[in-house]
């Protein structure tokens, strides 16, 4: 039984805020908007950078590989709020992407449509995020996606479970060694008392070799190469090698000039080679057998070094942020307001509350690195400075008390 | 005259006592020349003789007697305050003063010198001490040292309140006969427009909604004792959720207060519109039901005086100077967030009391003029030996 590799890329893009003052709130309502916004915050600007830089060289890469290589297969997530930028202004993006699933072997994975973190605020504004998601897949891409995965990874038993029952096949974590303990992230599990839904973990350590490690030159392993790579894979009776990074790692996050493009093609083109090993979809990988079922009392995420949603909701600021958010929900949503809604949502996306985050340690660096203000107080005047409006708005829609 | 600035270049609220104050000596018969340690135009000062000591520019951020040159490269103090007291000296030698009339300790050097050199009697003006500006800390101890010496050499002290006269007795031990309370005023007539609040329709909404808006104006420094304040709002919040507390300029502290107010859980409640001026900072005062100075140490501090006059109720703290002259204002100490959460309770739930204070303190402002003061300083020059 070959194991197999599970390569999941994750697309996503917010929609930033713009410097958004008190003296704008119950005047102007258009929080993201590109105007009075410094060139190389803009959100248009950004999405095309990248899309030169990363989209669009990966997935030429990646439709020549999946020609050339019949064995070679991949999972994509792609947020909503990354599809609505594209279809204004990158439409050929959306297109490459939409080759790439119409070979067939490219699974999309489902998710929330504003890339929030609604699953710990809202359990029905969080279904309505997903139900979003999943009509805009099948319109853009006409396929409905067969497995999830919850904003950033934030996974703990509750979402095993809620995945089960939606009727999902597999949902993907991280996998952390303090959960873990002595199990290997390297094997099929089922949340507990899941009657159908697998759980797959990520290989942190494979993954972030390539995602975080490959360009480092104080790195000893420095430069990675395949063959050093696949030494690295384990020759046991492993299932699964789960390979969970950003999309923008190709191109974006180490740049093309570190030989990124290079080592991909050549690390797929072994794979296909060898006998021992595979590719597989995540809904593929979640036919294999359960070797175990296994709880996540506490959420677990992909990111810092505490992998835990320290990073959204470390701080009073973040916490504050998105609990007057959500307290908005119900006259958001009563006031039947399209446009009104959807900013509401917009403001739900998880990289707000990540510019306010105040870790000024290694991962603070990370977070700077995204952020587009000056500082983590910035961002989170400009968030409240919106909050405020969407309430004025309500007040003026509703004419009423909150 | 030695001042530092004068509007509309100005730091602080000094610069504009110092214009009014002159003004008003100027209708009263005194010949004023007016020493500025920069060279910058200064339209409305045609009453008095302003002397530019230096070729340099006024600084007009970040404050206290940092000046850059024509170059933009920035000059020290030091260096500003010689060349200041050389053309003060170079001035008076050819036209002798009858008085020298220094304010603050950036200009008490070139005080002290003048009086040295041309023996004619030194009135030390105090408008704010390094006591004051440290926030209840010990501040920059050169600066001290020119407090005292300056303070002690003059032949009268003018302290802006009894709280600064008492500083000025406790700190720098001097005798209590040789100060003269001045306090500071307004020009009630200047605030006759009411703003229309229209530059935060978002609080003007909240407003309708029942909130209490409660509005602050000052730089985001320790001196102004804003963390009490926010503390207290979290207190007060506990009980009333409908308060909502703006306060209007910038500051080194505005990342702490940001923190502090999440932590408090009045994140949203608390607002931080940056720096005021003009209408944004005249429709805070005419937006709040109530104004609080939470100064830890403030030698007089006019804003209450303005938020009076716009109909707001007025709290101060005990260490504010212009709450002597505001009768009809509630008074605590700084550190006393119980005191003010519960004031601020008070005054929020009840409207008879609000209104009481507002058209109390109102009808105090409305008197308000420097025409008045002037006869007062002119008392000081007569004592010094002035014919006027």
């Amino acid at each position: 039984m070959k194991k197999a590799i599970v390569l999941y890329l994750h697309v996503h893009q917010p929609y930033r805020i713009r410097p958004y003052s008190i003296f704008s709130a119950g005047y102007d309502h258009d929080y993201f908007s590109d105007e009075h916004v410094p060139i190389h915050t803009h959100n248009e600007s950004i999405l095309k950078k990248v899309s030169r830089k990363s989209y669009i060289p990966t997935n030429k890469l990646l439709i020549e590989m999946l020609k050339e290589h019949p064995e070679f297969r991949l999972s994509i997530s792609i947020t909503g709020v990354f599809i609505d930028q594209c279809k204004a202004w990158a439409p050929d993006v959306l297109q490459s992407f939409k080759d790439l699933v119409a070979t067939g072997r490219v699974e999309i994975v489902a998710e929330t449509y504003h890339h929030s973190l609604a699953f710990f605020y809202s359990r029905d504004e969080f279904t309505a995020q997903v139900d979003k998601h999943r009509a805009c897949i099948q319109e853009e891409f006409g396929v409905t996606p067969t497995s999830f995965r919850n904003t950033e990874l934030a996974y703990y038993d509750d979402i095993g479970e809620w995945a089960d029952n939606q009727g999902y096949k597999a949902v993907i974590a991280e996998g952390w060694d303090p959960v873990l303990g002595w199990k290997s992230p390297n094997y099929v599990y089922t949340p507990p008392h899941a009657k159908n839904c697998k759980l797959l973990l990520k290989n942190y350590r494979l993954s972030d070799d390539i995602a975080f490690r490959f360009s480092n030159k104080e790195w000893e392993e420095w430069p990675l190469t395949v063959e050093k790579y696949k030494s690295w894979l384990p020759g046991g009776d492993e299932q699964v090698i789960n390979l969970f990074m950003d999309y923008e790692t190709f191109g974006e996050h180490q740049w093309e000039e570190t030989g990124i493009f290079d080592f991909i093609k050549a690390f797929v083109s072994d794979i296909s080679k060898r006998d021992d090993y595979s590719f597989a979809t995540i809904t593929e990988a979640a036919e294999l057998e359960a070797k175990d079922s296994l709880s996540m009392p506490y959420t677990v995420t992909w990111a810092d070094s505490e992998r835990d949603l320290s990073a959204w909701l470390g701080n009073a600021m973040q916490q504050e942020a998105l609990k007057y958010l959500y307290e908005l929900e119900r006259a958001v949503l009563t006031s039947h307001d399209d446009t009104l809604i959807e900013d509401w949502r917009k403001l739900q996306t998880s990289d707000h509350v990540y510019y306010m985050s105040t870790k000024f340690s290694h991962d603070g660096s990370v977070h700077s690195y995204f952020s587009p203000y000056d500082s983590p107080y910035d961002a989170f005047m400009y968030f409240m400075n919106a909050v405020r409006d969407v309430r004025w708005r309500i007040l003026e829609h509703h004419k009423g008390s909150l | 005259m030695l001042g530092w600035e004068l509007p509309p270049h100005i730091n602080g609220g000094m610069g504009v006592v110092c214009y009014e104050m002159s003004k008003v000596l100027a209708q009263q018969g005194a010949a004023i020349d007016f020493v500025l340690p920069y060279t910058a135009e200064h339209p409305g000062t045609e009453f008095m003789n302003v002397i530019s000591a230096t070729k340099h520019r006024p600084y007009t951020e970040g404050g206290f007697g940092v000046y850059s040159d024509w170059t933009k490269k920035s000059v020290g103090f030091d260096k500003v305050m010689d060349e200041y007291t050389a053309t003060a000296l170079a001035h008076a030698r050819k036209h002798p003063p009858d008085v020298i009339h220094a304010h603050d300790w950036l200009t008490l050097k070139a005080g002290m010198t003048l009086k040295k050199q041309t023996r004619r009697p030194l009135i030390a003006h105090v408008h704010a001490t390094e006591f004051d500006r440290a926030g209840g800390k010990r501040g920059n101890p050169m600066i001290h040292e020119i407090e005292y010496m300056g303070l002690t050499l003059a032949d009268r002290v003018i302290g802006i309140s009894n709280y600064t006269k008492q500083l000025l007795m406790r700190e720098y031990h001097i005798p209590e006969e040789k100060i003269e309370i001045i306090h500071n005023t307004i020009n009630y007539d200047d605030f006759a427009d009411i703003p229309d609040g229209e530059s935060y329709r978002y609080i003007s909404r909240m407003k309708e909604e029942g909130y209490y808006v409660v509005g602050a104006v000052g730089r985001l420094t320790v001196q102004k004792g804003y963390t009490h304040l926010i503390r207290a709002m979290g207190k007060a919040s506990k009980r009333l959720s409908r308060l909502i507390l703006i306060i209007g300029s910038s500051g080194e502290l505005r990342d702490e207060l940001i923190e502090l107010s999440a932590e408090q859980g009045v994140a949203d409640r608390v607002i931080l519109p940056g720096w005021v001026s003009g209408a944004s900072q005249r429709d805070i005062f005419g937006l709040s039901d109530a104004f609080v100075m939470s100064s830890v140490s403030e030698p007089f501090g006019i804003t209450p005086l303005e938020a009076a006059a716009h109909g707001s109720a007025v709290v101060v703290t005990k260490q504010t100077g212009s709450g002597e002259i505001l009768r009809h204002s509630i008074k605590y100490d700084y550190w006393d967030e119980d005191k003010l959460a519960d004031i601020l309770i008070n005054l929020a739930t009840s409207a008879s009391l609000t209104q009481h204070l507002q058209i109390s303190a109102a009808n105090e402002v409305r008197t308000m003029n420097w025409q008045n003061v002037a006869p007062r300083y002119m008392e000081q020059y007569r004592l010094l030996g002035a014919k006027l």
